[in-house]
């Protein structure tokens, strides 16, 4: 069976249900139930009608819980007979969905979580093993967001800004399980390109690509990750990257620039250099004095000075660092890094020991501790 | 969201306000603390935050390699009282101020008199997973 297929169905079902009149929490249970029978049914007996099929056992599902829910209110009536099926659904109700589902009130792991069950079509047991909690607590998190959303309309316009992040979260953090969550990222961010006309969805979308091409190169067979510089870029696909490069220029020549749009920017100009010593470092600093100006975040300052230090030598960077506030995360080991690449190898090995034991993940404080210890293993020969 | 480990073990941390071991409660003291704990399991379930909590057993066992074909050296058990660690919870929050919000309220446990331990829990972030965007 083919589960993207699956998948990319569900916002469709479950703006028919809600079109039909049904309360949008009490729709997206339905619209679960059906998924997870679907998973179950399909793989032995294959419907013809895929889509047709989902309607008709959701809206059954929805029947069943309303009625249930109605015996023990003791209002039987509410419940009304099957009405006809609504018009073909516009694109634009998966659009509202997106909005719903990362909506302003929502913390942004509920919207997360909303997000991916709703929009994305995944079961509460999927999404709970991506995030490395138990199948009750995904479910209560979902539960409780829909509570949250109870009373909001859903027709009317949401936020693309909250939308975009949700989907940059989904596609940066995470872990890697059974559902490929930076996949799942790039499959919702085209469906919400193809919604909406907007072009830092465009952005987000090629920045995504450009990263996503990067994917083989990025770790080396025993887990270990591989900085940017040291992957073998034979190995970067590239027709990703041709699609995200299209994508991009596409948005850039709308002169609307936004914050996605400029990182992927970086991300195009690593691409486009077959050495890592061709890199047009210049023109990366000027993006980064883009994002700067966009979005004024001291971790794209922190980035900036890196770049610096690549365009304008090592001591530029460590100048552009000093300005820094030395409690952000990594700043560290972008110290070490600049102090490395000044030749002062005592202090850069000491800053990278000091940058693994701040390190906020296992690989990350390992990439950092061997590059420690090759600098102190040279250091005795 | 971040992962914490609320760790409740008795090393380096200074005593409990409310600092009377539990073989010296009544027993209604004893369920009054074990229903503290389990609600606040539950409501953590509720608000999805939830992840794993635990109790250990004091009698811990010392083992290591010994090389090639040998049974490893064991040393113990022991019921160490200095290091102990005696169970964990493990949440999964928006912030580390929620974390902390957290721990304060599980260490508000009551104990003897019914009235709360101000036991001493150390709050530990999980290492994640890389991000994929770094640059």
């Amino acid at each position: 069976m083919d589960e993207v297929l699956l998948r990319s169905l569900t916002p469709g079902v479950l703006a028919i249900l809600v079109r039909r009149g049904a309360d949008f929490a009490a729709a997206e249970d339905a619209v679960q139930d059906a998924l997870v029978e679907a998973l179950r049914v399909w793989a032995e007996d294959p419907p013809r009608d895929a889509k047709g099929w989902l309607v008709t056992v959701a809206w059954r599902k929805f029947l069943d819980a309303t009625r249930a829910d109605a015996a023990r209110h003791r209002r039987e009536d509410r419940v009304g007979e099957e009405p006809a099926p609504g018009p073909a659904p516009a694109v634009d109700d998966t659009l509202q969905l997106y909005f719903l589902c990362a909506h302003p009130s929502l913390t942004t792991a509920s919207a997360v979580a909303l997000t991916l069950r709703a929009v994305g079509g995944l079961t509460t047991r999927q999404i709970a093993e991506a995030y490395l909690v138990p199948e009750a607590t995904m479910a209560q998190r979902i539960s409780r967001a829909k509570r949250t959303l109870a009373g909001v309309r859903f027709d009317r316009p949401g936020d693309v800004a909250t939308v975009l992040r949700v989907l940059y979260l989904v596609f940066n953090e995470g872990y890697s399980g059974d559902v490929d969550l930076a996949a799942e990222a790039i499959r919702l961010t085209r469906q919400l390109r193809a919604s909406i006309d907007h072009p830092e969805a465009a952005g987000l979308l090629a920045l995504m690509l450009l990263h996503h091409a990067r994917r083989a190169a990025r770790t080396a067979p025993d887990g270990s990750l591989v900085p940017l510089a040291e992957q073998d870029r034979g190995r970067w696909d590239t027709a990703l990257i041709a699609e995200g490069v299209g994508i991009l220029q596409a948005a850039l020549a709308r002169d609307r620039l936004g914050e996605y749009q400029a990182q992927a920017a970086i991300a195009a100009l690593h691409a486009d250099a077959p050495a890592a010593e061709e890199t047009d470092w210049v023109q990366i600093v000027e993006w980064y004095d883009e994002l700067v100006r966009l979005t004024d975040s001291p971790v794209v300052r922190l980035n900036r000075a890196v770049a610096v230090g690549e365009a304008d030598g090592p001591r530029a960077g460590l100048a552009a660092l000093a300005a820094l506030d030395p409690s952000l995360p990594r700043h560290t080991a972008v110290a070490a890094y600049l102090h490395e690449r000044d030749g002062d190898l005592v202090t850069a090995a000491r800053l990278y020991a000091e940058a693994a034991r701040q390190a906020p993940n296992l690989p990350e404080r390992d990439h950092l501790t061997r590059r420690a210890a090759r600098l102190n293993a040279g250091r005795r020969r | 969201m971040a992962k914490y480990l609320l760790l409740k073990h008795y090393r380096g941390a200074p005593a409990a306000v409310n600092d009377v071991p539990m073989d010296q409660w009544t027993p209604e003291e004893i369920s009054a603390h074990v229903q503290y704990m389990n609600d606040f399991a539950a409501r953590l379930e509720k608000t999805g935050e939830f992840v794993d909590g635990q109790a250990l057993a004091p009698q811990g066992t010392w083992v290591r390699y010994d090389g090639e074909g040998r049974p490893p050296v064991t040393d113990g058990p022991f019921a160490e009282t200095k290091d102990l660690i005696a169970g964990w919870m493990v949440i999964d929050v928006d912030s580390y101020d929620r974390a902390v919000e957290l721990a304060g309220e599980l260490s508000a446990a009551p104990g003897a008199g019914g009235r709360p331990i101000h036991e001493w829990l150390e709050v530990r972030p999980f290492l994640t997973a890389p991000p994929t965007i770094t640059e």
